[in-house]
């Protein structure tokens, strides 16, 4: 059974099936699935770090906000195509990653996790200062969509509005991101990045240079962050300074410790269920950040595993029971 | 093989290891033995790179690896398992080696193929060299203490060393457990030509299997040589003596 499980291909069974979202659900729903893609890419670029690697990020944002700015820069600034603004808006933001990275491997536990909050924060600082460069305080509007027209003509996607299209690239996108990811994890690079996790001592007389294999995951996730935060500032049609403030970096980790961080699709899905909650309840009340409290003092002393955590233990607890 | 040449170390104003000099020779079998605080973790810190000495130096087979870093050292031969049980919990005993393989063959910076079946073979032979082939999907964490002490000499073994440092091997197990693993290093070491450098409270143990002895006391080593020899040493006895443990040797 978890065998069979194992072997299902996740990524491809999971795009298709969203693929149907522009079609079978409400313009909004594209919306709220497209919102969900980018915030699915981000929190499972964090879990690099957090969940693989052992590395707690309170910085994570940083790399987001620069992928946001520099893909918003170029298409909007310079009119660079896309397709040339979005890989370098990945790019550029690994380059930040490489750099603060270098200074924050350094430092170990609650040192590192200050060190990546304080980059974050200059990050922001200058984004939220730079006026003639990043808009300053009024950020950068208007950021422009692809050009997606070629799109009119293939069949079925007529009808479809600007914002459906770019679901299908931010579609596209993200799959390919999530199985490139998972490639990583599964990857010898992967394994000796769970050693380190699991044990630094033990990994560094085992031959491990713990600390270029924790760069090396910090500069990956940058990346991979920098591309989610590219596609967001285009979904969002502007990139502001908010986007790089610090607790968005919590936001993120939420996401990823609400879904499972022990698992390879948890934050995807714990980016997923705080989506659709946040939209949800913010129409009955505005007291999201309580209810959000909440959901995480019940998550923390019942199901510290996360969601899929809990859901794995479940399993456990029947396969058990029908086994005796 | 190994040399210490007057290494000392000093937290605050504690000469932990004071002028140490102590020399291993190729596939002989050396213990350090002493009273608890003696500074016997202290010297391996120094050896394997884990604590920079004040003074001295280290070598390796001619090689100068005096305040090198650990994953460096580890790369030139030198395997060590720890007084604390220090393995990979979470994963299982096969993914605890397959790591140690990967990284010893330099693949770890190989970010695209699949891990699955990477160093199987080589992986379950050395399961087999160490007796935990049925534990092969085991996690790690959940293993007996004495297999995951096992566990521990494999990950050392598994970057295929010359010197092996062991920080008592033996600590906290029961007297079978403790025989068995004895047996094990032995055989170990025979088949692998390993030079071995040992730790232990344990005085039969000691006296059973090491072809040289030094003995450390206030991070000072006060004697040094064949069993028979430091047996017979009257500053020895003296040592142990106040310590209750004279019976013992």
């Amino acid at each position: 059974m978890s065998r069979l499980w194992g072997r299902i291909p996740w990524t491809l069974v999971i795009f298709l099936i969203v693929l149907w979202v522009p079609w079978l659900g409400s313009r909004y729903d594209t919306f709220i699935a497209t919102q969900i893609l980018i915030y699915a890419l981000f929190a499972l670029s964090l879990n690099l770090l957090l969940g693989v690697t052992g590395l707690v990020s309170f910085g994570h944002v940083a790399y987001f906000g620069v992928g946001a700015y520099l893909c918003g820069i170029l298409t909007k600034t310079l009119g660079v195509p896309f397709l040339i603004a979005f890989p370098a808006a990945g790019i550029g933001a690994g380059l930040f990653a490489l750099v603060f990275g270098f200074f924050c491997v350094r430092l170990t536990k609650i040192y590192f996790a200050m060190l990546t909050l304080a980059f974050s924060q200059i990050v922001w600082a200058i984004c939220f200062k730079w006026n003639d460069v990043t808009g300053g305080d009024q950020g950068l509007p208007e950021v422009p969509f692809p050009d997606l027209d070629w799109m009119a003509a293939l069949p079925g996607f007529d009808h479809f509005r600007i914002a459906e299209k770019f679901f299908f690239v931010t579609l596209v996108i993200v799959a390919l991101c999530v199985a490139a990811l998972r490639r990583l994890g599964d990857s010898p690079f992967g394994r000796v990045l769970t050693t380190i996790r699991e044990n630094p001592e033990r990994a560094a007389f085992i031959g491990v240079n713990v600390r270029a294999y924790e760069l090396a995951a910090f500069t990956v996730a940058g990346i991979f962050a920098g591309f989610s935060g590219a596609l967001f500032g285009i979904f969002n049609r502007g990139v502001f300074a908010d986007y790089v403030f610090w607790s968005k970096s919590a936001d993120v980790m939420i996401m990823t410790i609400l879904g499972g961080m022990d698992f390879f699709w948890g934050p995807a899905l714990g980016a997923a269920v705080i989506t659709i909650l946040n939209q949800q309840i913010t129409a009955y009340t505005e007291y999201w950040p309580f209810v959000l409290g909440t959901i995480l003092v019940l998550l923390l002393f019942g199901f510290p595993g996360g969601i899929l955590g809990a859901l794995d233990s479940l399993a456990r607890r029947l396969r058990n029971r029908a086994g005796a | 093989m190994l040399e210490l040449a007057g290494i000392s170390k000093s937290f605050g104003g504690f000469r932990a290891v004071s002028d140490v000099t102590l020399r291993v020779d190729t596939q002989q079998i050396a213990a350090v033995i002493g009273p608890n605080g003696a500074g016997k973790s202290t010297l391996f810190n120094l050896i394997t790179g884990h604590l920079q000495p004040d003074s001295g130096s280290v070598t390796l087979d001619g090689r100068d690896i005096t305040g090198i870093q650990p994953h460096r050292i580890c790369g030139m031969g030198l395997g060590r398992s720890f007084q604390r049980t220090n393995i990979f919990p979470k994963l299982t005993v096969f993914e605890n080696l397959q790591a140690a393989f990967i990284v010893h063959r330099g693949r770890g910076n190989n970010f695209w193929a699949r891990s699955d079946s990477f160093y199987r073979d080589e992986v379950f032979a050395l399961l087999g060299s160490i007796g935990l082939v049925e534990q092969a999907r085991v996690t790690a964490g959940t293993l007996s203490y004495g297999n995951q002490k096992q566990l521990e000499l494999g990950l050392a073994l598994a970057s295929d060393p010359a010197l092996l440092l062991l920080d008592e091997p033996t600590a906290g197990m029961s007297a079978n457990e403790t025989h068995d693993t004895i047996r094990l290093i032995e055989r170990i070491a025979g088949e692998r030509a390993l030079t071995l450098l040992f730790t232990e409270h344990d005085m039969e143990v000691v006296f059973s299997i090491a072809q040289k002895i030094a003995v450390l006391h206030q991070g000072r080593i006060i004697a040094e040589g064949s069993p028979a020899e430091v047996r017979a040493d009257p500053e020895v006895r003296r040592v142990y003596l106040g310590h209750g443990l004279s019976h013992e040797i």
